[in-house]
């Protein structure tokens, strides 16, 4: 093996085995930052050994000795320092387990269970969502600072910061390395799927940036949500957001046309759609429903959006149905954006006015202000209605609100050739 | 990106014994869990398969089993992986588990144009 071979080997490895690690080490040490450093220790011992010694037979599991002895060296360097000063020696102490014996059973416990706890405090309220978002994406996804910053269009030394403060912030607000039970689970639990949706959608539609889509945030994030369903079998809204991200890739390659220009979802290619990523979607609805309840926000887009994955075509799409899913997702999570999709579903089920009529009412909402869609739909309406010149106002001003290049021009063409076609 | 990786290794005339297929059951549990890994089935034995080739505009069947064959087609999984090494890294693992000697051929399946290697 060539040393860059060896190199992207060992590179691999990493991304395949760090979660693991850094969970299993976190448990040991009770600290994300100190785990993450020794860790770290370890992948550097690898890059200098492997190459010559060439790559172990089971190299995660010879990276997690590395790293555990590395810790060893780290509780008892600590322990000697507390006969001193107290905290660690007495904590362990009154656990009454030498660090071996605690780092034994810490290995040989389940590494779901790490995994998990680990998602947890990456994903902590006590922390910004911009700094949940990248210490999420470097402990469980395995990316680096360069590649973070990149997909977030930032500089380096913004997230390299970001990540820091967040350890920093964990370690003083002492933050235990637990799944959450109890009252406090279904928010800790909101605040993951939060993170991850967000990093889902930083991908699916770029907000700034002439890139339409940077699809490898959504395989993170598609990653991130399927090994928590496998973690978190028992919560129907975790199924929801995988089953809702999973549709929604489905379209990833009929969403943008031969020039890089977006391509709308009533006007896609429905070949080109990704049947696998739909199979796997609504068989993760299928998980959600099959609890009994109501579902939840993240459910019941999802199964907005299997209500077009099933439809071959546009005319075969169950408006009706849908309709009644946003009516219960404008309940369940009222906000002007689920309105105005719900105005979107109305006019495709009952007629242009009976959409216009709800996309009206939301002209003076302060928080759509600046929303490129709100004028975008409106606009469309209106030329659906033949109010052309209305139409054109609206839509030039979806052109100038707009951060995405590509979405802009596609704005500007729609309103230069209103009423041709119609 | 995703790959898809073809296992073939020498066909055995007996099924795998209970402890070889824990093992299997415990690597795709640890796939799955951690994503990636997206499906994988085995193979039952040739004898059941068949070849249908289209050559010179004819149509030729050929049943199993394919005893002339070193290595028949075992099992496929379909991985889901940042890079090729990383599906490398996958292919080696399951390799150490399935045990006896065999082979993986791994192909990147197409998707979105956009979606390159980091």
């Amino acid at each position: 093996m060539t040393a860059p071979d060896t190199h992207r080997a060992i590179e691999a490895v990493w991304r395949i085995e760090s979660a693991k690690v850094i969970a299993g080490l976190t448990r040991i040490v009770g600290d994300v930052g100190l785990a993450e450093d020794l860790a770290q220790d370890a992948l550097v011992a690898a890059l200098e050994r492997w190459p010559e010694s060439g790559i172990p037979d089971n190299p995660g599991a010879w990276l997690m000795a590395t790293a555990k002895h590395r810790a060893i060296d780290h509780v008892r360097r600590d322990k000697l320092l507390d006969r001193k000063h107290g905290e660690l020696g007495r904590d362990l102490e009154a656990r009454q387990v030498s660090p071996e014996a605690d780092l034994h059973a810490a290995i040989d416990d389940d590494v779901g269970d790490d995994l998990l706890r680990l998602i947890f405090i990456s994903c902590h309220p006590v922390l910004s969502t911009e700094a949940r978002v990248a210490l999420t994406l470097r402990l469980l996804g395995g990316l680096t600072t360069e590649e973070i910053a990149r997909a977030f269009l930032v500089p380096v030394p913004t997230i390299a910061q970001r990540i820091v403060r967040a350890k920093r912030t964990l370690a003083e607000a002492r933050v235990p390395f637990e799944v959450p039970r109890g009252p406090d689970r279904a928010a800790r639990l909101g605040s993951v799927l939060e993170v991850i949706y967000l990093v889902f959608n930083e991908g699916y539609s770029a907000t700034a940036g002439d890139d339409w889509v940077r699809p490898a945030l959504c395989e993170d994030a598609l990653r991130l949500g399927r090994i928590l369903a496998e973690l978190a079998p028992q919560e129907p809204e975790v199924h929801g957001l995988v089953a809702l991200m999973e549709i929604q890739a489905s379209r990833l390659r009929a969403r943008v046309g031969p020039e890089g220009e977006p391509v709308l979802l009533l006007d896609q290619d429905r070949t080109r759609w990704d049947h696998l990523l739909i199979r796997r979607g609504l068989a993760a609805l299928e998980r959600a429903e099959a609890f009994g309840g109501a579902l939840g926000p993240y459910g019941l887009q999802a199964a907005i959006a299997a209500c077009h994955a099933r439809a071959s075509s546009p005319e075969e799409t169950d408006w009706t149905r849908i309709t009644a899913l946003y009516d219960a997702l404008a309940q369940l999570a009222p906000s002007p954006v689920v309105e105005l999709n719900r105005a979107v579903a109305f006019a495709m089920a009952f007629g242009p006015a009976a959409g216009l009529e709800i996309v009206d009412a939301l002209t003076s909402e302060p928080s759509l202000k600046n929303y490129h869609l709100l004028p975008s739909v409106r606009g469309d309406l209106l030329a659906k209605l033949g109010r052309f010149d209305e139409a054109r106002v609206e839509l030039e001003r979806a052109a100038a609100l707009t951060r995405n290049a590509r979405e802009r021009k596609l704005l500007l063409d729609r309103a230069t050739h209103l009423g041709e076609s119609s | 990106m995703r790959y898809l990786s073809i296992y073939k290794t020498i066909e055995r005339a007996t099924p795998p014994t209970q402890e070889e297929m824990d093992r299997m059951g415990q690597l795709i549990d640890e796939g799955m869990k951690a994503g990636w890994l997206l499906g994988t089935e085995g193979c039952l034995p040739s004898a059941l398969g068949a070849r249908i080739r289209h050559a010179n505009g004819k149509v030729t069947v050929t049943d199993g089993p394919f005893t002339e064959a070193k290595e028949v087609v075992g099992g496929f999984a379909l991985l889901q992986a940042g890079s090729k090494a990383e599906a490398i890294e996958l292919c080696k693992r399951f390799l150490a588990v399935a045990g006896g000697d065999g082979e993986c051929e791994i192909r990147q399946l197409y998707e979105a144009p956009a979606l390159a290697e980091r």
